[in-house]
């Protein structure tokens, strides 16, 4: 089982221009779902929002790892896990308006981002539901022998489903190159793993299938990149499937954007602890150790912002589909 | 015309689809062992290897997931079940994901997935190894549904669903196996969504699925001794639908019995019922009747069975019954059982 340290220099991928492309995505994540946070309220966005907020880090890693023609499955709360894997930042913000000019044309809304062009193979809002065709993606790859690698995204109230295991078990059964990357937050909507799960340590459970487990607790994305490398390069040389796990923490109450610390089921305490640690601060760190000056990054935050802003109000202004959309595309 | 089984017919659609297009593979749970699904999958993985025909983990949801990622993916998988029973376990893949999936991608991703499940009576089977349940499925946007009921069908319908790019079930009644038919040796295609006209008459529409398209035949026979006149259609796939055939049919019969074999209740029978109403009412001389199961769970002990499961004599009295005729003397008719297996011809 590998599993990275926590020191942030001594992880550094050691590639200015590639810290820089990292902490641009983080921010352009982050800054979009604040916007949405911004906007929501004027209830044009009617969407139900699952926001990412926390989880950066592990998207844009993994997204940086893989191949721009690898293949993800993500999950109702793939925000970011969208705008890592496509840079899309118009269709992004065009499928939550609901507008004509999206891919989907408002079809799909937050919680069912498409866009295979791209990679992004899709989403399941029903937990874990997308794993089992993730893995019969990667099985098609394999057959085809295309070297593309599938990565599925999922959260830890996955693993309490049976087709988790099931499709863990085919893909270390029929050595299918596939990546399952498991989000865990440690909370399933409003319920703590502890509450959930009986046994003591995932990884050791994996670790008994024929299935390579990597592990990080940290919030830095240098070191999910170089752990996410590794893991890849597994998968490419073996053709087997690995397990990644990864910590982090969510931000926003599970649907809609705000705070729910005043609930009960969790703390602002525990909120600040791991905020301590929030994966856009420690990058942007990141950036001022390695030489990169407090102007360069905030001219990149500017430019980010208004590239997201603008987005904003071209989308606003565009139309919706005709009313007959709704028919099309039900069968081939 | 050379004549072959249905179960046969099935294998040679699926060896004739996996020689041509590479894509093609099964699998499903027993699928390549020594019984290979009463015998429609028997010489696939000898044939065509391991990577193209295997077994798999008693999984049926994920294993229909895995479907939809290789299809999704450009291959053309077969899942197969031995019992529709089974298929309900699959339920989640197949009304939250496989259905929506084409739709979700909007029309970016096609979907050619084929599931066979083998549906219907056995022998003494109960209530988990006997069920139907196609209308469950019809229910869904995104799915289609196919029942073939000849040899014919069975190898012209399974070839068009292999060509076909949407999630397509196909259920096959078991007793419909081991019936012969002539069959073209030569890979074609029976297009979805066009009923068949089985039997010409005037006199009433019998509207008939799968087995019951063989007990219909029966009692048209027998009917036919006294003089009523039966015609009868086999819709074959049930989405798509072609009720025009049916309206058309019932239009000059201005009577009808639909023959369903499932459960009666917000079912495939209901709703080809009331397209007959929508598009007929004028036309009817009388109200239009139905049959299928009996609305509970399938008994295991035979004279139990028997009344669960519709036959050609419900049919026959539920003619008389819309004729206003009597009851004629059946005793000395021989119908259909398990011990007394049916072989066609169609």
């Amino acid at each position: 089982m590998a599993e990275k340290n926590k020191d942030t220099v001594s992880h550094w991928v050691g590639n200015k221009n590639l810290s820089l492309e990292l902490y641009r995505q983080l921010y352009t994540i982050r800054r979009a779902e604040e916007k949405i946070i911004d906007h929501y309220g004027e209830n044009e966005m009617r969407t139900p929002m699952h926001m990412s907020m926390g989880s950066e880090a592990i998207n844009v890693g993994l997204c940086q790892a893989l191949k721009k023609d690898d293949q993800v499955f993500g999950t109702y709360r793939s925000h970011a896990l969208y705008l890592a894997k496509t840079s899309n930042l118009y269709n992004f913000f065009a499928e939550m308006y609901g507008k004509d000019t999206a891919l989907l044309k408002g079809k799909g809304g937050s919680m069912h981002l498409s866009d295979p062009d791209k990679g992004f193979m899709g989403t399941s809002a029903i937990v874990a539901s997308a794993i089992s065709v993730a893995v019969g993606a990667a099985f098609a790859n394999k057959v085809k022998g295309n070297g593309k690698v599938v990565a599925t995204f999922f959260g830890d109230g996955a693993t309490d489903e049976g087709t988790f295991w099931e499709s863990l078990n085919v893909a270390s059964l029929m050595k299918i190159p596939i990546l399952f990357v498991c989000e865990d937050n440690g909370i399933a909507v409003h319920t703590r793993a502890h509450e959930r799960q009986g046994y003591k340590d995932i990884t050791q459970v994996i670790g008994k299938f024929k299935c390579k487990v990597f592990k990080d607790n940290s919030t830095n994305v240098e070191s999910i990149y170089n752990l996410a490398v590794q893991a890849l390069d597994s998968v490419r040389s073996t053709g087997a499937p690995c397990f990644m796990h990864l910590k982090y923490y969510r931000y926003l109450e599970h649907v809609g954007v705000n705070e729910d610390f005043d609930v009960g089921y969790r703390s602002q305490e525990e909120f600040e602890s791991w905020y301590k640690k929030d994966p856009i601060k420690m990058q942007r760190e990141t950036l001022k150790r390695i030489g990169i000056s407090e102007d360069k990054i905030l001219a990149l935050e500017n430019k980010i912002s208004r590239e997201i802003e603008t987005t904003i109000h071209k989308v606003k202004n565009e139309q919706f589909a005709e009313e007959d959309e709704i028919y099309k595309e039900v069968f081939k | 015309m050379r004549k072959i089984t249905y179960c046969d017919a099935l294998r040679e659609a699926m060896v004739q689809e996996m020689e041509k297009d590479p894509a093609i593979f099964v699998y499903g749970i027993g699928v390549p062992d020594h019984k290979g699904i009463f015998g429609t999958t028997l010489g696939l993985q000898e044939r065509f290897g391991p990577q193209r025909c295997f077994d798999t983990p008693l999984a049926e949801d994920t294993m229909t997931g895995f479907g939809l990622g290789a299809a999704l993916n450009g291959l053309r998988p077969i899942h197969i079940h031995i019992r529709v029973d089974f298929l309900i376990l699959a339920m989640n893949q197949l009304a939250n994901m496989v259905s929506c999936y084409r739709y979700s991608s909007r029309g970016m991703l096609n979907i050619p997935l084929v599931i066979r499940a083998i549906i219907g009576r056995g022998w003494g089977q109960g209530f988990q190894h006997s069920k139907s349940l196609y209308s469950l499925f019809a229910h869904i946007p995104g799915l289609k549904v196919v029942l073939p009921t000849t040899p014919r069908d069975a190898k012209g319908l399974l070839i068009a669903s292999l060509r076909d790019n949407n999630p397509i079930l196909i259920f096959e009644h078991r007793w419909l196996y081991w019936q012969e038919g002539e069959v073209p040796e030569e890979p074609f295609v029976e297009p979805l969504g066009m009923s068949r006209v089985i039997r010409k008459g005037k006199d009433i529409t019998i509207v008939a699925i799968s087995w019951m398209n063989v007990e219909a035949l029966k009692a048209a026979e027998i009917l036919e001794r006294r003089g009523v006149s039966v015609e009868i259609i086999d819709p074959r796939t049930i989405v798509p639908l072609d009720d025009g055939t049916i309206v058309d049919s019932v239009i000059k019969t201005g009577r009808c019995i639909v023959a369903d074999y499932d459960w009666l209740h917000c079912g495939f029978s209901a709703e080809i019922t009331t397209r007959i109403y929508e598009k007929c009412f004028g036309k009817l001389k009388q109200p239009v009747q139905r049959m299928g199961f009996a609305p509970t769970p399938c008994p295991t002990a035979r004279h139990l069975e028997n009344k669960f499961y519709p036959n050609a004599i419900n049919i026959i009295r539920l003619v008389e019954q819309e004729l206003n005729l009597s009851p004629i003397d059946l005793s000395c008719e021989e119908f259909y059982s398990h011990e007394k297996r049916f072989k066609g011809p169609f």
